[in-house]
């Protein structure tokens, strides 16, 4: 069966609690999407030097994001080629190389091994170049976003990110001097299924009622207006299941929107940041960058929310009801100290596991997935602004796009589509 | 050399510090508020950086005396989904040393486990407080608070939503 009910010509649009229950759904969304497509691993300011290395936990698999004296970034699966134990054993630093402690086969942090005590006990056929590390078969970076493949014959990374490649050159033109995943991560859990989390991250009808302490908090810390200029509220279908909602907000943006809660001091400085923005990038890109909030959905598991400040998240399930989350914080690099103060204090305001916010988002996903369980056979509705010809943020459209893309991996055969199934004679 | 701050002894400390964990574990949260000067703040390390700054490093909770009023505030109302209802919580402190005293300020650190109890789940927070405690007229009063998390990461607790 198809989780997903399409009727276009009705505007309905609906998709089954199965979808967020079923293990061999989980199963299926493994082999079909998790291995088949572009999945996020760090940014390149986290391998900045050589020697340089992170280990990241994409589901299962644990990869040593990495880069080498050679200078080249790579993604190891942290597994001794010997006997299997992980070689590497700190979850970041510096290292020229790897050795793995059960019997000391060490790796350069190139990958290649360097080191088999007693080597001399092992025949002809015993090759050290074919006993490298194993890599992910495809890695790739846009403007210093990295992705993993275990799909070796998946298309470039640039084409797989279509229309997405232009709402990540609005974050990362944000700095002449590129981009930095600033210290302190944000490592949680949520007892949801993780495709919940993707709903949630451009969800633009949930934050009146769900936020409602925020939006308080924002008012009552003087942000009451919009910025000035064109007003935004857009979606858009960027292509291959990635979508992005665009518009205005409230809440002050360090780059470059000031609000009374930053300060008089910070006035000046946001008005100097604005100006650098506008001569580098003309007064338009500028105005847009500085006064418009996206969140961006890249497909399947990936969110870069631009809003009162930049957070990346990503999410892997560990069963249906179960995801581990990694969210960071980016920022432009060389930043002075008050403004990267002003920055993260205004990403606390909302975002995170003891943000105004986030709290409220975990309670609702957890409470979405409970329901699920006394409710196994229904269905969720997705229809709003269905016949929108330019759906709002209070739409539903960027799921429908997700909705769509997870479909036609998961089950290709299967049509979505009502009148494709009353054609089939289903 | 104040006198006041020298006579304090570890009981009086761990008295104010039980007090304080008694008021969190009631939800007297607005007389829990007024235990703070009016420059407090109240703060949280991510799992990954417990020693660090809140300047230049992404923590978990980062307050001033602002945003903790308005945490309260929010705490005690309504529309916080995440505590409404709110969670059982229940905190055991030991191992509390004053670490140093400067005139009226007072270093305090100490050992913490916080339970909290939501939705059939028991949710355990390890780690240790720094209070910067000040005297003055009114008694003891938190000039600064920060909870250092032992836990490696959040997964196995979730979310900070209530004081930890």
């Amino acid at each position: 069966m198809s989780h997903v009910d399409d009727d276009i010509q009705s505007g309905l649009f609906r998709v089954h609690r199965q979808a967020f229950l079923d293990p061999d759904v989980l199963a299926e969304e493994r082999a079909r999407i998790f291995e088949r497509c572009w999945i996020y691993l760090g940014h390149e300011s986290e391998v900045a030097e050589a020697g340089a290395f992170q280990v990241r936990e994409l589901g299962v698999r644990k990869i040593v994001f990495v880069r080498g004296r050679d200078g080249v970034v790579r993604a190891l699966l942290n597994s001794c080629t010997h006997r299997g134990a992980e070689v590497c054993r700190e979850r970041r630093g510096n290292a020229n190389s790897f050795q793995c402690f059960y019997h000391g086969w060490t790796f350069s942090n190139e990958g290649r091994l360097i080191g088999v005590p007693g080597e001399e006990a092992y025949g002809t056929g015993f090759s050290r170049a074919q006993l490298a590390l194993r890599e992910a078969p495809r890695l790739e970076q846009y403007r210093g976003f990295w992705f993993v493949s275990f799909d070796p014959e998946i298309a470039p990374l640039a084409d797989y990110l279509g229309g997405a490649a232009e709402y990540l050159d609005l974050v990362a033109d944000q700095s002449e001097l590129g981009m930095e995943i600033v210290g302190g991560a944000q490592s949680y859990a949520i007892n949801a299924n993780w495709k919940l989390l993707v709903e949630n991250s451009y969800d633009g009808y949930h934050a009146q009622i769900a936020h409602a302490r925020y939006m308080k908090y924002l008012a009552s810390s003087g942000a009451v207006g919009l910025p000035e200029g064109r007003k935004w509220n857009s979606v858009r279908d960027l292509g291959n299941g990635h979508a992005c909602i665009e518009y205005t907000a409230p809440w002050g943006r360090p780059i470059a929107h000031w609000v009374p809660a930053f300060g008089e001091s910070a006035a000046p400085e946001i008005a100097e940041i604005r100006a650098k923005l506008e001569a580098r990038l003309g007064p338009e890109r500028a105005h847009r960058i500085a006064t418009t909030s996206r969140n961006l959905g890249i497909f399947p598991n990936l969110v870069i929310n631009d809003i009162m400040a930049i957070t990346i998240r990503t999410f892997h399930p560990l069963a249906p009801g179960r995801m581990n989350v990694e969210a960071w914080s980016l920022a432009p690099r060389g930043e002075p100290p008050e403004h990267r103060r002003h920055r993260l204090e205004n990403f606390l305001t909302f975002l995170g596991p003891g943000g105004f916010a986030t709290p409220d988002d975990i309670e609702a996903l957890e409470s979405c997935q409970r329901g699920y369980a006394s409710t196994p056979r229904e269905w969720n509705d997705i229809s709003r602004d269905t016949g929108a010809a330019e759906p709002p943020i209070t739409g539903e459209h960027q799921m429908r796009t997700f909705w769509r893309r997870w479909q036609s991996l998961l089950a290709p055969n299967v049509t979505s589509l009502r009148e494709g199934r009353r054609a089939a004679g289903r | 050399m104040p006198q006041a701050a020298s006579a304090l002894s570890r009981a009086d400390v761990e008295d104010f510090l039980f007090a304080e964990a008694a008021l969190l574990d009631e939800w007297r949260l607005d007389e829990w508020l007024a235990l703070f000067t009016e420059d407090a703040t109240y703060s949280v390390p991510s799992t990954d950086s417990p020693e660090s700054e809140p300047s230049d490093t992404l923590f978990l909770i980062a307050d001033d005396a602002g945003r903790l009023r308005s945490r309260v505030e929010q705490l005690l109302g309504k529309t916080t989904w995440s505590e409404s209802p709110h969670a059982r919580t229940r905190r055991l402190l030991a191992n509390v040393r004053i670490r140093r005293t400067d005139g009226a300020r007072i270093w305090v650190t100490s050992n913490f486990v916080v339970y909290r109890m939501r939705s059939n789940q028991t949710a355990a927070y390890v780690g240790r407080y720094e209070h910067v405690l000040e005297r003055g007229e009114k008694g003891l009063r938190i000039q600064s608070r920060r909870a250092i998390l032992d836990l490696e990461s959040l997964r196995d607790v979730g979310k900070v939503s209530f004081i930890l």
